[in-house]
């Protein structure tokens, strides 16, 4: 399946990947009123120092610790291979925050979890981080 | 033709059918299951008291999930023999199952230690199944005064649960702290802190010296009014099943790395296991859902002639009260 990849040696560390994630999943048509003086909750993070910078979204494992952990049955992984979450079902247990060795799940702003879904079912229809890379360090490819 | 079968059907019994059809996709089956009910989400029960989860949307997988995998369930039925020689297992109704290969997943069953006077007690509760949830969510009031005996993480889960419906909550523990198997004396403080927010009361370092039909005196002489009691003391692993039969048990039923236990052909998984725990560098009953879900997997794709090893389980909780979560994980306090 195609992937989220990032290629670290090239990216800048400029976040526009945070909202570029955070306004392909807001529903909003328009960036400014989607984001502009609000606090954002992206499902991918810029981590790293001054010497190295790297964006770490969900690596849609194919054994995936997240869902096997999941309390409340929100968490599964679909025949496309991608982890999706209900979030009708999500408690907000932070279980899938404690076992994902990427740090890939978050709450959202109203504390249930969220994550990567690859933005194939919002109106950008493929990965808007890869989409919107300037460097294009983050690529959506097949590996 | 002789197939699989399942004792429980939990989260450990989920992933072993999910890890038995990895490798086997044909041979049926034979799922017993003591609540009549599909797998569902034990955790939520405290979620489904305080109306944040719906029982009828708690099911662990969809609806198809046993026929899609060749599974038979009989739902209300308890396995009440295992004959290691002659490769069969005996039901509470007489039914007799051969297997070619089992998995105990048997899960645990609430501790209730004996306690002077807890026969005169006519409301008194547990909280580990649907059914315990259901009688305790009908046997509430908003005048109840609820008495919880265990602060740890089914006691307060259980506290949480209620917290909006009662009109007072108790929960006393023989520790002197909170969820004292899992967090430290700060980290515990701001978890009762946070709970007493929400109007729960604590008796800590205190035990129940004698109850009466409204009331415990505790063993420090303070007496706590209560008309609802729920115990959440402790769990005991399910192992008389392995026990009885001569396999080896100590807290849990023993198993290797590849959820074997030491009768042929018989794997166990989940609360009822004692698998091997690799920040203690031996093994223990990991009694948290995850571990489950993930021995059970084990457990079934060896069963199916498969080669699966599970040697990095650590115990690990997330737990949270009221929007204050804490993680924690491996083996932090001194044993």
């Amino acid at each position: 399946m195609k992937r989220i990849y990032v290629n670290e040696e090239w990216c800048l560390g400029c976040h526009l990947c945070e909202y570029n994630c955070a306004f392909a999943n807001s529903g909003k048509s328009d960036m400014a009123s989607a984001l502009k003086g609000r606090p954002i909750f992206p499902r991918i993070h810029i981590e790293g120092g001054d010497r190295v910078t790297y964006a770490v979204s969900c690596r849609h494992c194919t054994d995936p610790l997240c869902v096997k952990s999941c309390i409340s049955g929100a968490l599964s992984r679909d025949a496309d291979g991608v982890i999706r979450i209900d979030r009708s079902r999500c408690v907000g247990c932070y279980t899938c925050v404690l076992v994902c060795p990427y740090g890939a799940l978050s709450p959202g702003e109203d504390g249930v979890m969220q994550k990567c879904e690859l933005c194939l079912r919002n109106a950008t229809g493929e990965p808007a981080c890869a989409a919107g890379c300037p460097n294009r360090a983050i690529v959506y490819e097949e590996r | 033709m002789t197939g699989y079968v399942i004792i429980g059907n939990g989260a450990a019994a989920i992933g072993c059918i999910e890890g038995i059809r990895q490798i086997d996709r044909e041979t049926p089956i034979a799922v017993i299951s003591a609540e009549p009910y599909p797998a569902y989400c034990r955790p939520l029960i405290s979620y489904a008291l305080e109306g944040k989860a719906d029982p009828a949307n708690m099911n662990a997988r969809p609806a198809d999930f046993y026929e899609k995998n060749g599974c038979t369930v009989f739902y209300g039925k308890t396995a009440v023999r295992i004959d290691p020689d002659g490769h069969t297992v005996t039901l509470d109704d007489g039914a007799v199952l051969p297997y070619k290969k089992l998995c105990v997943a048997a899960g645990s069953s609430p501790f209730v230690p004996p306690m002077t006077g807890l026969d005169t007690v006519e409301h008194k509760y547990t909280f580990m199944t649907m059914d315990d949830m259901r009688a305790l969510d009908r046997a509430v009031t908003p005048q109840s005064r609820v008495l919880i005996v265990g602060a740890g993480l089914i006691g307060l889960k259980c506290a949480e649960g209620l917290a909006e419906r009662v009109k007072s909550i108790t929960v006393c523990d023989l520790a002197p702290r909170v969820l004292s198997s899992i967090l430290d004396d700060e980290g515990a403080a701001l978890m009762q802190a946070k709970l007493e927010e929400h109007g729960i009361t604590f008796c800590l370092g205190d035990t129940v010296a004698q109850f009466s039909k409204d009331h415990a005196v505790m063993k420090s002489g303070k007496t706590a009014a209560f008309d609802t009691l729920v115990l959440a003391v402790g769990v005991r692993a399910n192992t008389a099943l392995i026990r009885e039969v001569g396999g080896t048990v100590n807290r849990g039923i023993v198993t290797d790395t590849r959820m074997q236990t030491s009768i042929p052909d018989i794997c166990a998984a989940g609360d009822c296991a004692e698998g091997y725990d690799a920040s203690a560098g031996s093994n223990r009953v990991l009694a948290i859902l995850p571990n489950a879900r993930i021995q059970g997997e084990c457990a079934g794709v060896n069963m199916a002639g498969g080669d699966r090893v599970y040697d990095n389980a650590i115990p690990m909780n997330a737990i949270g009260f009221f929007g204050l979560h804490a993680l924690c994980a491996g083996c932090s306090l001194a044993p």
